[in-house]
């Protein structure tokens, strides 16, 4: 394999990890507060589908990822009213979102633009365009280290780059700052951050609402800057890769942009395998696609390393009276 | 007062009243999203109503897809019993048609009352497995059932892409599906019983899917297994302190649970594609959680939700033609609000009804008065 052909391959990891990333952390903030959250999905799918009706209509990108953004926290505030004030069973919770989202975004796609579900395409100004970094231009002609920056680290869209940003940001939130702090004692021991005088109910809404935000990202990721315009169900169980990856990097920030750039890889590596073979055998791509989900088996049942979650996570909090 | 303890609802309360309350909810916002479209909702809610029940061969598919959704609710139902969220019934019932098409085929010119107990064991072998390991792993291994199913879920959605295409496929057909069963292995359709279903979908599988709710009342309230199951969903340190096996309990509980998805797969493959096709299943396992909410995991209540659902998909689907602009994708709005209100919201009328009852509780208005006398002599 040539340097180009791995630089390519890489390149494609970066954009299919980005809306896993997105995720992952997204369910981290909620997991770690102790809200199980397996409506990933819906709120990504939800936040597409918003995003690409808003920036079709408005021709704006930015009012598209607003009206993305609007909509999945609103969704994690439905979600979070039910998990935490209802205190109902978070997972039910979690495939009625999924549910809502892959009905209503199809119901409501053939009611306004009559294509089956799917949004016009985009003008360019509706899509977040790939930003050239410094010098990428000049620096493409320096062998390796320059070919790196320039095919690699620069060309993408604004939120690959803030994806990748958000792994130190929420590594630096939840060690290094009070919130931070609270969120991971929440998840853990309810009634010890209830003794100490916090709100267990406000923390938990904090979290599930930064999830919110963070699916609002990951979903605007799928119909406004990597493709153009929202297709039914064109989120694809990634809600439940970003799930299986967190899992994976046992709730911690950092693991989990490795984890979620390895599924990006084996993603990248699929499409790009297509048809093709391995040592002369045949790889089945459908492997490759399961890959993920089998991996999060085996280590979710502990035959290599161990994940184990928050221990408070999936239970309401009643505050004794 | 809100700290006074609220005490549990009737039973007709909770079993009728509670669930119709948040099916007129669920009712009322999906009619609440038809309205803001600028479309009506009674219109809708007629077009669906007379699309599954209007004539024998509505009913007939109603009853087809309802056939489906009595083995997911079965399945997420039995489960529920033993404390265990079956969210995998999608994967079990597409995997088990493996099971199916693997003994179908082979055997497809014996009369079909040979082939369908062997398709059934076939089904229920596959599907069960699928069950099996997601118990097996929460049982020894300690992974949550809800996680390892759902991943299943994917895991059988690859699988079968591939069994499908590098394997079944016979050489020479485009399209990605199995062989035909030849017309002596095939299910006969309910129509050749009772002429007024004419030639729909619903096919001899509905018995089997009524056999299955009988079975799993009297496996759930009258055998011993069902009783360590129900105890097991309680309390899981009594189980053990009484010296059941829990972990014994969870595989058994999810292989029967697998085993009741996969017969979707029987429905599907025998009774009506008579051959393997991909994403036969069409999220019938979510659907089965809509109806073990709605029945309340019991066979009746499922058997009524499950006609209930298979409705609303039927008429789902006449609703594009009657009212153009207004797809089948409603009913999976419908769907997710049932869901979402009595699964996971269920806090949202329950406390209020508690009040209620105690209020009208001769009882509580007993006691209401004694307490104000005591206040007034004092």
């Amino acid at each position: 394999m040539d340097l180009g052909l791995v630089l390519s391959t890489l390149d494609a990891t970066l954009r299919l990890s980005t809306p896993l990333l997105l995720a992952c952390l997204a369910g981290l903030y909620s997991e770690r507060a102790g809200v199980f959250d397996i409506g990933l999905e819906g709120k990504m799918l939800a936040s597409a589908f918003a995003a690409a009706a808003v920036a079709a209509v408005t021709a704006n990108v930015w009012l598209g990822l607003l009206a993305g953004l609007a909509v999945s926290i609103t969704t994690a505030g439905l979600q979070g009213a039910a998990a935490i004030t209802l205190r109902g069973n978070q997972l039910i919770a979690g495939v009625a979102i999924n549910m809502l989202a892959a009905g209503l975004t199809t119901f409501l796609g053939i009611q306004w633009f009559g294509q089956g579900g799917r949004t016009p395409q985009l003008p360019v100004s509706g899509r977040f365009q790939n930003i050239d970094l410094p010098f990428a231009n000049e620096l493409a002609g320096v062998p390796v280290v320059g070919q790196i920056y320039s095919e690699l680290i620069s060309g993408h869209n604004i939120l690959v780059y803030i994806a990748f940003l958000a792994v130190p940001i929420t590594w630096w939130v939840l060690y290094r700052t009070r919130f931070g702090l609270r969120l991971r004692a929440v998840g853990e021991n309810p009634k010890a951050v209830d003794t100490a005088g916090i709100s267990v109910t406000r923390l938990r809404y904090q979290a599930v609402l930064i999830t919110g935000f963070l699916c609002g990202l990951a979903g605007a990721f799928f119909s406004i800057a990597q493709g153009s315009g929202f297709g039914n169900n064109m989120t694809a169980g990634k809600g439940f890769i970003a799930l299986a990856a967190l899992i994976f990097a046992k709730w911690k920030p950092v693991p989990a942009m490795f984890t979620c750039l390895l599924f990006g890889f084996l993603d990248a590596l699929q499409i790009r395998l297509q048809g093709t073979s391995i040592f002369g055998v045949g790889v089945p791509v459908q492997a490759i696609q399961a890959l993920p989900y089998i991996l999060t088996v085996i280590l979710l049942a502990g035959f290599i390393g161990k994940a184990v979650g928050p221990k408070a996570g999936g239970v309401a909090y009643t505050k004794e009276r | 007062m809100s700290s006074a303890i609220l005490k549990p609802l009737p039973r007709w309360a909770d079993v009728v009243l509670l669930p119709i309350l948040n099916l007129a909810l669920a009712f009322i916002v999906s009619g609440l999203v038809v309205l803001a479209i600028g479309q009506d909702p009674l219109a809708a809610l007629n077009a669906i109503v007379t699309g599954a029940f209007g004539n024998g061969y509505n009913f007939g598919y109603t009853l087809y897809y309802s056939t489906n959704f009595m083995f997911t609710g079965l399945a997420v139902a039995v489960a529920a019993h033993a404390g265990l969220f079956n969210i995998g019934g999608n994967g079990q019932a597409y995997i088990a048609g493996l099971g199916v098409i693997a003994v179908a085929l082979p055997l497809q010119f014996l009369p079909w009352w040979i082939t369908f107990p062997i398709a059934i064991v076939a089904g229920a072998a596959v599907g069960g497995l699928w069950g099996f390991i997601p118990g097996w792993l929460q049982a020894k291994r300690g992974s949550h059932v809800v996680i390892t199913t759902i991943m299943f879920n994917f895991i059988a959605a690859a699988i079968m892409v591939y069994m499908v295409v590098n394997v079944l496929k016979p050489a020479g057909i485009l399209a990605p599906e199995s062989a035909m069963i030849a017309p002596e292995g095939r299910m006969p359709k309910l129509g050749a019983f009772i002429p007024w279903f004419k030639n729909t979908d619903v096919n001899f599988t509905l018995v089997l899917a009524l056999v299955c709710l009988v079975g799993a009342y009297i496996l759930i309230w009258h055998t011993r297994f069902g009783f360590a199951m129900r105890a097991l969903g309680q309390n899981p340190t009594a189980t053990r302190y009484a010296g059941m096996s829990n972990s014994r309990i969870i595989m058994i509980v999810m292989t029967m649970s697998g085993a009741l998805a996969g017969m979707v797969a029987v429905n599907q493959v025998v009774g009506v594609q008579y051959r393997l096709v991909l994403d036969y299943v069409a999220d019938a396992g979510f659907v089965g959680i809509a109806v073990a909410l709605m029945g309340r995991n019991h066979p009746v209540g499922i058997l009524l939700a499950a006609v209930l659902f298979g409705a609303l998909y039927q008429g789902g689907n006449e609703l594009q033609y009657v009212i153009p602009g207004l797809s089948k994708e409603m009913v999976v709005v419908i769907q997710a609000l049932v869901i979402l209100f009595t699964g996971a919201m269920e806090g949202l009328f329950r406390p209020g009804l508690q009040r209620i009852f105690m209020t009208l509780s001769p009882q509580q208005k007993a006691g209401a008065i004694e307490a104000n006398s005591v206040k007034s002599g004092s």
